[in-house]
């Protein structure tokens, strides 16, 4: 490796810490604009627009996340007279680096560059050369992903306990359990698709759903992961530790300014990089239908080197249209579901979804046994048999009445009082 | 290059040996705990250095998102007892001291001055284990301790299950505002009735 | 460019040395169950080094010393949650947790 490669890596980490806050910010707006329309309410629409002809304005609200950022930099940064003081300094960077790193392995697209620099079948990656929208490509990628998710726990459970104040302590408390519940099913579900590639590299991966995306195969394991990831970025539904009823805000109560910022920051692109991470593993990663087609359409014409660019620039773009519509998923079921109780969120994650993701494991295994050359006869067994165990689960778990000795109707108690 | 890395590993070994030192004279728990996350993360990185990045990955894993999470969440259960202000170790520490020096003196000796170790000569072409055979050897020379492995796993599971368990019947419910409403007024009525009860009462 | 030619190994071993009497230090001092718990965890640590250390510089292509580190994280692992259920158990019982005030069967 030279001088030069070495700059160039550090450059590209820089560009994609710098884009992930970006990311951050305006899917805060995204996510505002849209809980709005699901309101029925018109959401940010003053902070900077285009003026068009005729009065009308466009993109009104596009500088809305600017003036957050503005407002959160000059509020008053207070430190808790009996917090400890070190581990409330570095709480918020526990949680704010793993939320950073953890896009270090998800290939974002894919632009041939070193090498014959010949765009390969079925791969991304050329003989001797490297994809350069991967930072890197490491063989246990899959395990580097979930080692950073786990350690992002840290920076709520420290900054729960360090503020010094028990309503902050409880969300903490809450955090951890919550985690650490929720990564076994996200784990298992991820094994699914590892034994579907037969391999922990991501790279690997993407490229084994050329044609096929693992969401056929492993549809019951991208359900689950749907659900345990949401839980484990600690989102709505499953916000128990910031209910603000409950907690007045829960672990980061104590936290102002910029402190703050930083973990509405990682929690927010956590979220995001969930959602990256599902694409990649479930949905195909870059892969677009008729994309390899036009490159090589493009590369005839016009030299190799645009088509690989224009590859690259669409795959990317691919990419980003489909974590841009888990994210939509994302804010629509915090817009519609309420919270589940912690009773609730325990069970969900102990007694229906570890079951399921282990099934998932058994059942990819043998039809991996079974029938390991026809990938299309094997995947839509899987797809029936999931589709067949969720919609069982579902109606033994399902909502139902409670008995009617649990009920407590409130003219019943207000006869009582009289 | 091979001076970039030795000095990347001292720093490291440095690091790892000072959390450790942290780890077990640093008065709140809290922070010993902190610490020993610190040591982990170090650690892991020399399995880095050493080429052994699943194992590098598992460390992570396990002992920082598992293990030390675990640990956290008991001091914070157990949470009024273990902070500062208590005495952290016993009053002859300087027993174990002696015990772990003269333990280290006992190692260092023989390993590091009196044996020449086998180490491959340096240029030759050597293949690691990778990922794929150690998945491999699981399945075939290590069959047995892996299911003893996966036994005791689960063993610890329900071990750990029954034993911090603690019964509906004698848990120590949090009321309701209602219940303590009532109580408070069965409280009053009684003392209408036995004034002399008051002090013990009040005293709770 | 590789650790081996960087780094001789007597250098790892003693790290993994003084780790290990570190947390055996901390595991014989400490009045706190969960201070013995993080002693025992760094002693466990020390031994995987080791374990490291020794697959890479002596028998690299051999899976063993790797196989044995896993095996080692595993039981780790069973041991944390077993001790902190105890610790959690004692707590609630005697309201401590430190080892020498636990002591309702000395004589």
């Amino acid at each position: 490796m030279s001088f030069l490669d070495i700059i160039i890596l550090i450059v590209k980490a820089l560009v994609l810490a710098l884009a992930a806050t970006t990311l951050f910010a305006y899917f805060t707006l995204f996510e505002r604009i849209l809980l709005a329309r699901f309101q029925h309410r018109v959401g940010p629409n003053r902070a900077g627009y285009i003026p068009l002809p005729g009065g009308r304005k466009l993109l009104g609200g596009f500088l809305q996340p600017v003036a957050d950022a503005v407002k959160l930099f000059f509020k008053e940064d207070v430190t808790p007279a009996l917090a400890d003081k070190w581990v409330y300094l570095i709480s918020p960077a526990f949680a704010t680096i793993p939320a950073l790193i953890i896009w270090a392995t998800i290939p974002l697209g894919c632009w041939p560059v070193g090498g014959d620099g010949a765009l390969p079948v079925g791969g991304c990656a050329p003989v001797g050369g490297s994809n350069f929208l991967q930072l890197a490509e490491i063989s246990v990628g899959i395990l580097y992903l979930l080692a950073v998710t786990s350690i992002g726990v840290y920076g709520i459970a420290i900054a729960g306990w360090s503020s010094n104040n028990k309503y902050s302590m409880l969300g903490g408390v809450r955090a951890s359990a919550q985690v650490i519940s929720y990564e076994l099913a996200l784990g298992l579900a991820v094994l699914g698709v590892v034994m579907q590639a037969e391999s922990f590299s991501t790279a690997e991966i993407v490229n084994r759903q050329w044609g096929w995306w693992f969401i056929i195969p492993q549809f019951l394991g991208f359900i689950i992961f749907l659900l345990a990831s949401t839980a484990e970025v600690v989102r709505a539904p499953f916000d128990l530790v910031e209910a603000e009823q409950e907690l007045v805000g829960g672990y980061n109560t104590e936290f102002g300014s910029m402190k703050f910022a930083l973990f509405f920051m990682s929690e927010y692109i956590k979220l995001v990089a969930m959602n990256a991470i599902a694409v990649t593993l479930f949905l195909g990663g870059w892969h677009f239908p008729g994309l390899y087609t036009l490159a090589q359409f493009v590369s005839a014409n016009a030299g190799q080197w645009a088509g690989n660019a224009v590859f690259g620039l669409l795959s990317l773009g691919a990419f980003l249209l489909k974590v841009t519509l888990l994210s939509f998923l994302s804010v629509w079921i915090r817009a519609t579901v309420p919270r589940v109780r912690y009773d609730q969120l325990m069970h969900l994650g102990w007694k229906v979804l570890l079951p399921m993701a282990l099934f998932n494991v058994a059942l990819t295994a043998v039809l991996n046994v079974l029938i390991p050359d026809n990938r299309v006869l094997s995947g839509v067994i899987a797809l029936v048999v999931g589709a067949l165990v969720i919609v069982g689960v579902a109606a033994v778990n399902g909502p139902r009445k409670p008995p009617a000795s649990q009920v407590t109707l409130v003219k019943k108690s207000a006869e009582v009082v009289q | 290059m091979n001076i970039l890395i030795m000095v990347i590993f001292v720093v490291l070994a440095a690091f790892t040996l000072a959390a450790g030192v942290m780890v077990v004279t640093v008065k709140n728990i809290i922070h010993a705990a902190l610490w020993l996350i610190a040591s982990f993360f170090s650690v892991a990185a020399m399995y880095l250095l050493m080429e052994a990045e699943f194992i590098a990955i598992v460390q992570v894993l396990v002992y920082v998102g598992a293990i030390s999470i675990l640990v956290l969440f008991a001091i914070m259960l157990t949470r009024h007892v273990t902070g500062e202000g208590v005495r952290q170790l016993y009053k002859r520490w300087w027993i174990a001291l002696i015990v772990a020096a003269a333990l280290f003196g006992v190692l260092i000796v023989p390993t590091v001055f009196n044996y020449e170790w086998a180490v491959q000569p340096s240029g030759a072409q050597i293949s690691i284990a990778s990922t794929v055979e150690i998945g491999t050897a699981f399945m075939r020379e290590y069959l047995l301790p892996f299911e003893v492995a996966s036994v005791l796993l689960l063993v610890a599971l329900i071990g750990a299950i029954v034993i911090a368990f603690e019964e509906r019947s004698t848990r120590r419910r949090v009321l309701t505002l209602a219940e303590e409403v009532e109580q408070r007024r069965q409280r009053n009525e009684s003392l209408r009735l036995a004034p002399t009860t008051h002090a013990s009462e009040t005293s709770e | 460019m590789n650790m081996v030619d960087a780094v001789p190994l007597p250098w790892v071993l003693a790290v993994a040395a003084g780790l290990f009497c570190i947390g055996l230090f901390g595991a014989l001092s400490r009045r706190n169950t969960v201070g013995i718990l993080l002693g025992v965890e760094l002693m466990l640590n020390a031994v995987n080094l080791n374990l490291i250390a020794f697959w890479r510089y002596l028998e690299p292509n051999v899976v063993a010393g790797q196989v044995f580190a896993l095996f080692i994280i595993t039981v780790a692992a069973a041991e944390a949650a077993v001790g902190l259920a105890m610790i959690i158990a004692i707590y609630r019982t005697r309201l401590t947790v430190n080892a020498d005030e636990v002591d309702s069967l000395k004589g």
